[in-house]
């Protein structure tokens, strides 16, 4: 299972402001079926911008001035994202990119019960489901996700920021895609509610199967969880290795500087570990 | 308690502090209705102390009684459906004559206030939606006809349709030549022509605050994220424009709404002057003019049911649209 879900070829976004701001610049990346991808870097270094480019979910004024996103389907097609029209687009999204939005607080429709949130998934993509069909997926996803299938009415006010953000991995999970974006999934939470969610997400790739593209400044929680991690610096990736070499032997000085800057728990500043717990943090690395 | 038998309380609680003050109010101001209409009286001819005792009786002016058995008579009219008698159009009773009225003002008013929101919010959405677009150079305009006083305005489109170019009828309510009162189709046609043009400076003179209002909510509305999650979802425009984005901008409208609501029996003063129009406002103008206060504290009743029962009724419906404000359990 080693073949290529996404290439991303001379990439490049720039936000045509008064000054244009060139936020994404040449990223040339090739993403795994199955392997999670770290995207790192600091506020402002276009991790963001670059997969809302692959969801084609920028607005002005930043525009993709050149490069492609191709996405090579599980039954052979390719799909370059760019050259998708707006109806092949809607098609495309959700369908076989979803995301994780960082707003576990905000990412949720306050006036919709969750249930319709996901139901709304299956009437636009899955025309033909039932509604009975599609309550039952919807129940199961809740199920499957740790919230309960019994939160199906509720409203997002009523949930906590962990539930709220299973809920957004249970929508994401709806139409089984072969890639997620997460754009920072787990910044809002407390530390042991992140922890679970990840865990939640590892278990679930191996699962499912499908891709993640994980963006996060938190270069550390990458190490535990990323096959490979990218690092971004002004809108060009620095570095892209395995998580293991990026963590021993990190080439650019700039990887080496941010893992400098987490401090460690034991051992002398700069010689980073992070292990709340050893063994999961191995599975959840090694997967 | 439930949630609704709390509101229907807050209400009934609500609804007596109205009705008394409606019952002091007319106590408190100086004038005596009694010599009023004797004075009337006295023109056409001389008046005995016997009539003068039994328009005081008649009128409920007895006032050597005591403040608090007045108010006691007072609350059983009101539940027996006894406003008294109007002094204007002595001897009718004041219930039928807000009975006749309040039809009027209840289907113009009324129907142009729904019918205003609906515009504004309606053009609002789609200007917020579209930013940029045409529609963004309309709320300008529509402001301009919110700012120019009312009654210039109505009297403007008056003089324009009815007087210059007579596409609509210059006064009242119906054509009393050809239609008589009632639900035949003669009187309905009727009714809605005479009405069109007082309803049409209505809805002009006030869709441009909920067209500026929704169009503003809508703007800020689509920079959450849940817009966004809605977008990665693949939906279809308009289902994110009615879902997502407009479903949650109208929610102060809404609000709003429930006041404006309220003023429709009495807010139709100006309008139905400038028109001629036999609703409850030129009711009360007449009973003003007459120190009717009989007919005066009717109207202030039927005005404060209104405000209550629209007030109640969005109030009810506002947790349906909002499940934030729904209690908690």
């Amino acid at each position: 299972m080693n073949d290529v879900l996404l290439s991303v070829t001379d990439y490049n976004i720039v936000y045509e402001v008064e000054q244009p701001v060139h936020a994404v610049r040449d990223v040339n990346l090739e993403l795994a079926r199955g392997e999670i991808l770290g995207l790192a870097g600091e506020s402002g270094c276009g991790k963001t911008t670059l997969a809302y480019g692959i969801n084609r979910l920028l607005k002005p004024p930043a525009v993709i001035t050149s490069g492609s996103a191709v996405l090579h389907d599980r039954d052979g097609t390719d799909i370059d994202v760019n050259a998708l029209t707006s109806a092949q687009l809607r098609r495309y999204r959700w369908d076989k990119v979803s995301m994780v939005f960082q707003g576990a607080m905000n990412a949720l429709n306050p006036v919709a019960a969750i249930g319709d949130q996901i139901d709304d998934i299956f009437t636009t993509h899955r025309p033909g489901m039932k509604r009975a069909e599609r309550r039952e997926e919807s129940a199961a996803l809740l199920d499957l996700i740790g919230v309960g299938r019994d939160r199906l009415k509720s409203y997002p006010h009523e949930l906590s920021g962990g539930m709220r953000q299973r809920v957004m991995i249970a929508m994401a999970l709806a139409l089984k895609p072969q890639l997620m974006i997460m754009d920072e999934p787990t910044t809002a939470l407390d530390v042991l509610v992140q922890r679970d969610i990840l865990q939640e997400i590892s278990e679930l790739r191996r699962t499912f199967g499908f891709s993640v593209v994980f963006i996060t400044h938190d270069l550390p929680l990458l190490l535990e969880i990323s096959d490979r991690i990218a690092v971004m610096l002004q809108g060009g990736i620095v570095e892209l290795d395995s998580a293991d070499r990026i963590y021993r032997h990190a080439q650019h000085p700039y990887t080496q500087r941010l893992l400098e800057s987490f401090p460690s728990l034991t051992g002398e500043r700069g010689a980073f570990v992070r292990s709340g717990d050893g063994s999961q943090s191995n599975g959840g690395s090694a997967a | 308690m439930s949630y609704l038998g709390r509101k229907l309380a807050f209400y009934l609680v609500a609804l007596w502090g109205a009705l008394t003050i409606n019952f002091l109010l007319p106590r408190l101001l100086p004038g005596d209705p009694v010599e009023i209409l004797i004075q009337k009286l006295a023109a056409r001819g001389p008046v005995t102390p016997e009539l003068r005792d039994s328009i005081a009786l008649l009128l409920g002016g007895d006032s050597d009684a005591p403040l608090i058995v007045q108010y006691a008579d007072y609350l059983r009219g009101i539940v027996t459906g006894d406003l008294g008698v109007s002094i204007t159009y002595y001897p009718q009773p004041v219930l039928e004559i807000i009975g006749q009225a309040l039809p009027w003002t209840v289907s113009l008013i009324g129907i142009a206030t729904v019918l205003a929101f609906l515009v504004g919010i309606g053009l609002g959405m789609l200007a917020g939606w579209k930013r940029g677009s045409w529609l963004d150079n309309l709320v300008p305009v529509t402001t301009m006809f919110q700012a120019v006083p009312y009654f210039w305005l109505a009297l403007l489109l008056l003089y324009l349709f009815a007087v210059v170019s007579s596409v609509f009828p210059v006064s009242g309510g119906y054509d009393y030549v050809y239609a008589s009162v009632g639900w035949n189709w003669d009187f309905i046609q009727s009714a809605v022509y005479y009405g069109t043009l007082p309803a049409i400076t209505i809805v002009v003179s006030s869709f441009g605050g909920w067209l500026l209002g929704m169009r503003n909510m809508m703007v800020s509305t689509l920079s959450e994220d849940y817009i966004v999650t809605a977008e990665a979802k693949g939906l279809r425009p308009t289902r994110i424009m009615m879902r997502y984005a407009a479903r949650n901008a109208i929610l102060p409208s809404v609000a709003g709404f429930a006041i404006s609501l309220g003023f429709v029996v009495s807010g139709s003063i100006v309008t139905e002057q400038v028109f001629s129009y036999p609703g409850i406002g030129s009711t009360l103008l007449q009973a003003v003019n007459n120190s009717d206060y009989a007919l005066m504290q009717g109207v202030f009743l039927v005005i404060t049911v209104a405000v209550l029962g629209a007030n109640l009724i969005v109030d009810l419906l506002y947790g349906l649209v909002d499940p934030r404000t729904r209690a908690r359990s």
